[in-house]
Formats: structure tokens, sequence, C-alpha cells
């Protein structure tokens, strides 16, 4: 990667902790809790975002940043009095320029119509109710995006003008002036140009790199050196150049210093009286000295640097300063280094290779007959200890806490709370747990829609809480918590609870219980993960009222995890997500089916039972059912749909294990038997091999040999097609 | 990279020499990361039969093929004799069954002569050549086609 | 000998930026986060220039700027404030409270070396 691709990198890196730190400001002003360093950090944000999108020519992403940086620029110098309103425009900006960061970084998806509108928002809102009325502020359709310099803090409107015109401007332009006549410059340092640092031997010297230049310099004001003071500036100096030379360059040079001398820069040339004095290069000691910047008045001795800003400051702004004070030293600690997830990655697999070898190395000295209270077995005991603690020590260090994800449901809340006209507060807790770097990825998509149906589904209309005696706002809970290895969140609601009638209607309308089941209130509430009975089937269906939680459910099943539902009438609903710590590990139960050892993932698992002979039942020619409370389930013979073996497994001398799958349905898969539950380290099949049908990846066992994990989705699937002969079993045909 | 191109074969290139089915095979040592005695392989499901299935090399999966079978010869029983040559194709690393090495060869570029073309279609897929050492004829494996293809053991993603 | 320059900017990205370019230009590269942090650096360090953003947290540039330009020690150091826009308001209250010169963001890598040319003895 070149380095500017790293730099552009790191900027949307940052931009995200801009856009976190921004979100976070504003809500805090909405809750009336921000003063006025939250504004100025609000304030920061978008203007950092802006210098990162100018250094990489990100037009669009400068142009709203500079449009909403103004707005907060008013907001800041208390000319645009912040209310409600304007603090919901703020967060839509907020959300808005999200976007186009995103949009800017990998091309995501952008509205555009909705970002003009917000920038004509933006412009109105700053200059509608602007203190100091500009002309922009006059006209009644303001430009979308504002060119011109806005207020700054002080309250003043800069005019724009051009250095140009101060210093003479096109009439001494170049071309005028170099034909022939060589360019003069008189220049005479006033003390301020040496108190601001600047040095007349300096700019001296980048004249002389622009050419030939005859410098002399005028001693004549020097006086007695009773007289002198150090703080003074007695000499000037004229230089004749190069007719070659370009007044630009010349006047580039003295960009900074117009203000602090006096500067004459043309082609009229005056004799010069003084002493010549030809400047060398590098200086000579004497003129060094001569010119050395003159120490500046009101010396102050002290050698602790004074942080003392000269501007008056607001009492709000006072306690700032004061609360800071106490924290001056963690900005210059380096807290945290950045680490490329592979070299992690990397080492969260030697370390489950060192797992692995320590368990290997005790089975071996087991197997030695070495006594359990030997030096040797003692060791080994220490070293198992050492070894769990770097794993979880190297898990730990692809954890993070949940807060981003979090945060980003703030503005999820804003926009359904806006697209249904439900006032909602969103209320979080626990954002400091953290978890594996993936599995907050990828809670993204089903917390969205779960917070999406709390708002949509859960809640009730205004006036209908009202008449309910609840306040108007509802509330939608999000927490995160550890709880035994492994992090609950919570998505909870102050709604009305799950409507049962109505999801019983639904579930008998859609054919999915019977109309006259009988049916305990968990077990409807349970109907509404089922497939069928929502109508969206895309978790990507953002605009789909009416979400599909069977979606949900198959996402959070996907990492590793559950989800259950609690709900009372009245009171609300609380979805709980229990989801493992890290996608590294995954908790199996190890079987064994024809000789060969296998892992079946604990989350697909029901129930394992003995099959007794009356249960099982045949099923046309080749299928088999077992009948477990009254209900018939397929049999999947996992050696025969592995190809392991293919006589047909005797039931009574084998286990079966009931799962869940993809669909909801129960299948009972029949192993030969079942070793016991394990932690297992998830191996990549795919790195050295490619994906392999009925595997979900492979893993390697206390032994040192590698076991598949298998995927039960896929078997059962596959089970299905086999009987219907449908493209899955044609494909897998072909695989074998 | 690690892999070696058919061009990178250059003068005094080294080879790693193996008996397969009575006849000699070499494989260019460069894409050569180890070799290692035979340890049992846990079986694939629904892979090509000269897929031995996957070992554990020091914590990663790796995917052991018998070469024997896979160039169209009798399956190998493996046994303790026989060894594991572990190389890198492409970016993946591939784990060969083969008989143990009998010789490690340099020679140069010049030495390797196109693969005649009495040899069958399975043949000419795999050799990029024959070398003529001391009277004896062996045959310079390709390793890109030895692992079986996306469309062979890819096919079922669902 | 190499010239060392201190750059102040709350932004990951503009320091890299600035460290880059200067790196380029085989300078030295001091980092500092904001004004406060800048003041910590210069207590071991002594530039030859310090580029300074204005909008920092804890102590903007223009603080930053008039505790060094009241230090005995660090007043003679040429100070370049970084700049968004051509801000003549901003330019000028920097120039007020003591900055050396200007550079003007997004700066181009050969402006950024020609100005610190222009201020470093």
């Amino acid at each position: 990667m070149d380095t500017m691709a790293a730099i552009k990198q790191t900027f949307f890196q940052e931009c995200e902790e801009q856009l976190a730190e921004l979100e976070n400001g504003l809500l805090a002003i909405e809750r009336q809790e921000g003063d006025l360093e939250t504004i100025n950090a609000v304030f920061r944000a978008v203007h950092s975002i802006k210098g990162g999108a100018g250094a990489f020519g990100l037009d669009d992403l400068v142009r709203f940043a500079h449009t909403f940086e103004t707005t907060l620029d008013l907001m800041r110098s208390s000319e645009l009095e912040i209310t409600p309103a304007l603090v919901k425009l703020m967060l839509r900006a907020a959300d808005g320029l999200a976007d186009l960061v995103r949009f800017s970084r990998d091309g995501a998806d952008l509205d555009r119509a909705r970002i003009a509108q917000l920038n004509g928002e933006l412009s109105r809102a700053a200059s509608g109710e602007a203190a100091v009325p500009t002309i922009e502020a006059a006209a009644p359709a303001a430009p979308a995006i504002a060119d011109e310099p806005a207020a700054d803090e002080n309250g003043f409107t800069p005019i724009r003008f051009s250095l140009d015109d101060l210093l003479g401007g096109p009439a001494f332009s170049a071309d005028e002036t170099s034909a022939n006549a060589p360019l003069t410059v008189r220049f005479k340092p006033k003390p301020e140009l040496y108190a601001k640092a600047n040095d007349a031997v300096v700019l001296l010297r980048e004249i002389r790199r622009l050419g030939e230049a005859k410098i002399s310099c005028d001693t004549s004001e020097i006086p007695l050196i009773t007289e002198l003071d150090p703080e003074g500036a007695y000499l000037s100096w004229a230089v004749e150049l190069d007719p070659a030379i370009e007044e630009a360059s010349v006047r580039e040079i003295f960009e900074f210093v117009v203000f602090d001398c006096d500067l004459d820069i043309g082609i009229a040339p005056e004799p010069v009286s003084a002493t010549i004095l030809t400047l060398p290069e590098p200086a000579a000691p004497a003129v060094e000295a001569a010119f050395a910047p003159a120490p500046i008045p009101q010396a102050d001795t002290a050698t602790v640097i004074p942080l003392a800003p000269d501007r008056e400051m607001t009492p709000t702004e006072t306690l700032i300063k004061a609360g800071q004070a106490q924290q001056p030293a963690a900005a210059g600690q380096q807290t945290t280094i950045r680490v490329d997830l592979d070299r992690v990655d990397r080492l969260i697999d030697l370390v489950g290779e060192l797992v692995i070898n320590q368990s290997m190395l005790a089975q071996r000295v087991t197997e030695a007959g070495i006594a359990r209270l030997s030096e040797v077995a003692v060791g080994l005991d220490d070293l198992e200890h050492l070894t769990r603690e770097i794993q979880d020590s190297v898990m730990a260090i692809r954890a993070q806490p949940v807060r981003p994800i979090f945060q980003r449901m703030s503005r999820v809340v804003r926009e359904v709370a806006d697209m249904t006209g439900k006032s909602v507060r969103l209320v979080t807790e626990g954002e400091g747990c953290e978890v594996d770097k993936t599995v907050i990825e990828r809670l993204a998509d089903p917390l969205t829609h779960m917070i999406r149906n709390a708002i949509d589904h859960g809640l009730e209309k205004p006036e209908d809480r009202v008449a309910a005696g609840k306040p108007e706002q509802g509330i939608v809970r999000m927490t995160a918590a550890h709880r035994s290895g492994r992090v609950i969140i919570e998505v909870s609601d102050d709604g009305a609870g799950i409507n049962r009638a109505r999801v019983r209607e639904i579930a008998v309308k859609k054919g999915l219980i019977e109309a006259n089941a009988q049916l305990s209130d968990s077990e409807i509430d349970d109907l509404i993960f089922h497939p069928g009975f929502s109508t969206a089937s895309s978790i990507s269906d953002v605009s789909g009222r009416g979400v599909g939680m069977d979606v949900v459910k198959r996402s959070i099943q996907a990492l590793g995890g559950r989800i259950s539902i609690t709900s009372r009438p009245g009171r609300g609903t609380v979805f709980t997500l229990s989801l493992p710590l890290t996608l590294a590990v995954l908790d199996g139960m190890v079987v064994t089916v024809s000789g060969q050892t296998l892992v079946v993932p604990l989350t697909a698992i029901v129930e394992t039972l003995q099959p007794k002979k009356q249960d099982v039942h045949g099923l046309g020619d080749t299928s088999r059912v077992i009948a477990i409370r009254g209900s018939f389930v397929p049999l999947i013979d996992i050696g025969r749909e592995l190809g392991y073996r293919d006589e047909e497994a005797d039931p009574l001398n084998s286990v079966a294990i009931m799962v869940e799958s993809e669909n909801r349905s129960q299948s009972a898969l029949l192993v030969d038997g079942i070793i016991g539950q394990q932690q297992v380290v998830i191996k990549s099949l795919e790195t050295n091999y490619g994906h392999v049908f009925g595997v979900a990846a492979a893993t390697i066992l206390g032994d040192g040999r590698v076991a598949v994990i298998l995927d039960v989705d896929a078997v059962v699937a596959g089970s299905r097609a086999d009987t219907g002969r449908s493209d899955i079993s044609n494909r897998k045909r072909n695989a074998a | 990279m690690m892999h070696v191109s058919e061009k990178d074969v250059s003068a005094n290139s080294e080879l790693i020499a193996f008996r397969l089915g009575g006849q000699e095979f070499c494989v260019d040592i460069m894409s050569v990361r180890d070799i290692r005695g035979w340890t049992q392989t846990t079986p694939l499901p629904h892979s090509p039969e000269y897929v031995k299935g996957v070992i554990n090399l020091r914590g990663s999966v790796l995917p052991v093929i018998d070469l024997a079978a896979r160039l169209g010869f009798r399956a190998t029983e493996p046994t303790a004799r026989h060894v594991i040559i572990v190389t890198q194709v492409n970016n993946q690393s591939v784990g060969l069954l083969v008989e143990a090495v009998s010789d490690i060869l340099t020679i140069n570029a010049g030495a390797i002569q196109p693969t005649p073309d009495v040899a069958s279609d399975l043949a000419r897929m795999f050799m990029r050549g024959v070398l003529a050492i001391e009277g004896r004829m062996i045959s310079l494996i390709s390793l890109d086609c030895v692992l079986p293809q996306n469309s062979e053991s890819a096919g079922t993603v669902h | 000998m190499k010239k060392v320059i201190l750059t102040v900017d709350d932004s990951r990205t503009i320091r890299e930026m600035l460290r880059t370019a200067l790196a380029d230009a085989g300078m030295d590269v001091l980092q500092a986060e904001d004004g406060v942090h800048g003041l910590e650096v210069l207590q071991s360090a002594m530039p030859d220039v310090i580029v300074t953003d204005i909008n920092m947290p804890r102590m903007d540039g223009f603080g930053f700027i008039e505790a060094v330009r009241s230090n005995d020690q660090y007043r003679a150091i040429p100070i370049l404030v970084l700049t968004t826009e051509s801000m003549d308001e901003k330019k000028d209250r920097a120039r007020r409270a003591g900055a050396t010169g200007w550079i003007v963001k997004p700066f181009d890598p050969v402006k950024l070396v020609s100005a610190i040319n222009r201020v470093a003895a």
C-alpha cells in the first residue's frame, strides 16, 4: 500500500471516530447535558473531517462539511439559538455526513437528494437566524453551499479582501516589470516582525535563492548604544534583483511579514545610499548576530509555560478548563497501539496450537504411567494453567466494546421514530462490554431490525400511550453484559407487548398452526421467529415493515448465538441474545460416526436421546422417521449422508441428536456415540482446500487429529434433497 | 512469491525426485515446504478418491493428495515408509502422498524437454516436461492442477 | 543538519500527511495532539519550526502560540499555523497571537516545505 493510500485509510478510521464524537456530542446537547466544550468538540469533529477530505480532494464531503461547520460555528458563538428543532437538524446532518463519508470510502449508497436537502436546511438555519445579517442571509434562496466564510467565534463576519489590492495588484504585475528593468525591494522590518520569530536574514536568504541579488543594508537608523532598545528594529534593506525573477515569487517570500514591515516591491530604481553589503551564504556570523531576532517585550522569566490564552473566558469555559487540568498527562502517553488483524489472528492460531500440544503432552504423560503427584505432572498442570491464560489474553485482543454498534442504533431510533411518528428515547447500558470484533460487526444488521421492530411494532402510538396512562415518549432499552462466558444483549421496549391473539390469528391464516392448537404464551411468542410468519425475506430489506424475525434468528445462530423473547401484555417485550465472546472457538458436541470423530455445534442441538425400537418407522423405501412426543421427525443417518459408509446404521445401537435447522424444523441426526462436550478452535478448510458439502469448518482435537465440524443446515437440507431429487443432491453427487 | 512459474525454472534448478507406480517424477524444490512421514488423515466427506483427507500441520489444516491416484495410477495403500511432501501451490499448502523421496537433482533449464506426444491427456495435464538424466526419464510435475478445482470441490456451496 | 519540526494537530490524518511530507524533505518530525501536548513535547525538545493546527481540544492553536511566545526559551521558534481555506480572519488572529506564518489546508507538500524554509534559519 502506498503512503497516500495508507493515510487515506487512517483518514477514514479517524472519520468514524469523529462521527461518533459528533453524534455523542449532539445527543448530549439534546439531553441538555452539553456545555461549551461539547459544542467545540462537535465543531472540531466536522472541521477535522473537512480538513482531511480537502487533502484527498473529496469535494462533496468538503462542501457538505463546510455548510455543516458554518451552522455549528454560529451555534458555538451563540448567534444561533440552540433549539430542539435545530439539534434534530444537526443530528440528521450528522447522519448525512456519515453517509457521505461512507460513500467516499467505499461507494456505499448515497441519497444525494437528501444530502442536497440537508445542505439547504443547514444553509437556511445558518442564514435565516444569523445575528449578524449577511448578504447571503438576505437572499431568499440561500446558495446550497455557502462559499463565503462565516462569522467566527467572536461574532465578526470576515470581509474578503485580496492581498493583491493591498500590495499594488496587477499594476505591478511581473509581465510589465520583467522586461528589462531590475526589480527592487525595499524592506524595513518593524519590531513585530521579530516578535513573531520571523527573521530578516532568512527572508533575504530566500530572495537570494531566486537568483542574483544585490543586497544593501541601511544602518543609518541605529541609535547610540545607550538609546538602543533591544526589542527595536533599526535596519532596512534594499535589494536589486535579476530582471528574470518574477515579482510573484518575491511577494510569496514576504507573504508572512507584509503587515510587520514597510515593504515596497517594484521597478522604480532609487539610488541606494547606504553601505553596500553583499549577503554571503551562509550568512556571516557578524551579520547573523546583528539580525538575530530581538527578545520579545514583556519578558516572562518563569520557567513554567503558562497555559493562559488571553481571550476572556465565559464562566462555563473556565469551569471546563479547570476540569481538564486534572488530566494533563493523558494525551502525552500512548495507551493503544494499532496492530494488523492478520498478526492477531496468527497469534490466535499459534495459541490454539499450543493448547492442543499441551493437552497432547498431558495425554502422553498419563499414558507413560507417570504419577499425578510427580514433579512432571505438577509442572504440566502449571503449563496448562498458563496456556489457558495465554489463550484468554490473546482472545481478548480481538475483543472490542459494543459501544460503536450501540451508538449506531441511536440513528436507527431517530429514523424509525421519524418514520412512524412516535416519540422514542433510546437508553443504553453496558456499552463497554467487550465481544469479538467480527461478532460486533455482524451484530449490526440483526440489532437494527430488532430496534426497528421494537419501535414499529412494540411501542404504541403517542395517543394510545397517553390513553393507557403511560408517558407519551416510549423507551427502547439496549443493554449488554457478560454472563458465564457469553455476552448477553437485551433489546426491550415499554410498549404493549406481543398481541398474542393477533399472532395466533396470523399463524392460523398462514397455516403455521392448526386453528384449535393448544399453545402456551411463550409458544405463541416464539411463532414470530417462524420463517412463514413474516413476509420480508431478507435481512437487508430495511425498508420493509414487519421485518422477518426469523432472519434475525438465523443471523444470531450463524454467530453461534441464541435468541429468545419474553413479553408481558401492556408492559413491553424483551429480546435476549446470548452470544459467544469469540468466533475463533465453538461449543461443540464431539461424536463418533463410522470410526470418524465429528463435532456438532451445540447451538443447533435441542436434545439427545437413545432411539427405542417402537419409535423408529420406515417411510417410503429409504427414509425413516422417529416419533418424539407424538410428532414424527426425520431420521438422518450421518454416516451415510457424509459417505462414510453405505449400509444403514442400526438406530438401536446409535444415538439420535435432535437438531433444529434453518426453517425451524427438527431432525434427528443418527450418530454412533457421543464422546462429550468441548470447546473447539475453529480452523478453516477453505484456506488450503475448499468448501466441502456438509462441513462447516475443521478443528484439531486434543490428540492432534483433525476433526470436521458438521454443517447441520446443509446436512438436513441435503437429506431432504436426496429424497426429493433436487439440485442440491445432484450437485452433491457431482462433488463426490 | 513462493510459487514458481515455468519460466523461472532456469539455470541450476533443484528438483526433488520420487517414485510412483514404477515411474520417476519430480517437483521443483522451490515449491516444497516440508517433507514428513505419513500420518493417518481425516477423510473429507464427498471428496474425490485421490483426496486422502486432511492432517494437522502445525495448527493448520492440510489436505493430502494421493499423487499416484491423481495421476491415474492405482491408489496408494500408505504405510510408515510413505512420505508427505508439503508443497505451496499458489497461496495454498497441499500435501502430496508419495513413496519415499529418491533423489535431489540439480539441472539447468535446457535439460527440460517437452512432454512427448504419446502421453495421455491426464499425463499432459500434470506434466510440465520430462528430463533425461543418466538414462532415466523423470517427469516434472506441474503442481497447479493437482488440487481439485473449485468446480469439483466447492461446487456445493449453498 | 536536519531540521526538526514539531507538528501539533488533533487529526491523525493531518499529522500523518505532515510527517510524510516533511520526512520526504529530509526533516525530523515530532508530533503532538493538541496545544497542551505540544507544550509537553517542548519541555524536552527544541524544534526549528512548529507547525500547528488552530482548532484543537484542550488548548487551541491561538492559546498554544501565545504560550510559546510568552516563554523565554521557545519564543524565538518560528510557528506556522494550518488554516482551512484562506480564512483571512483566522490568519490575522493567528498573527496577532504571534504566528510567524501560515499554511492553507489542504496543503501542497512543496509549498509546506518552502514555507518552512522561509521561516527557519
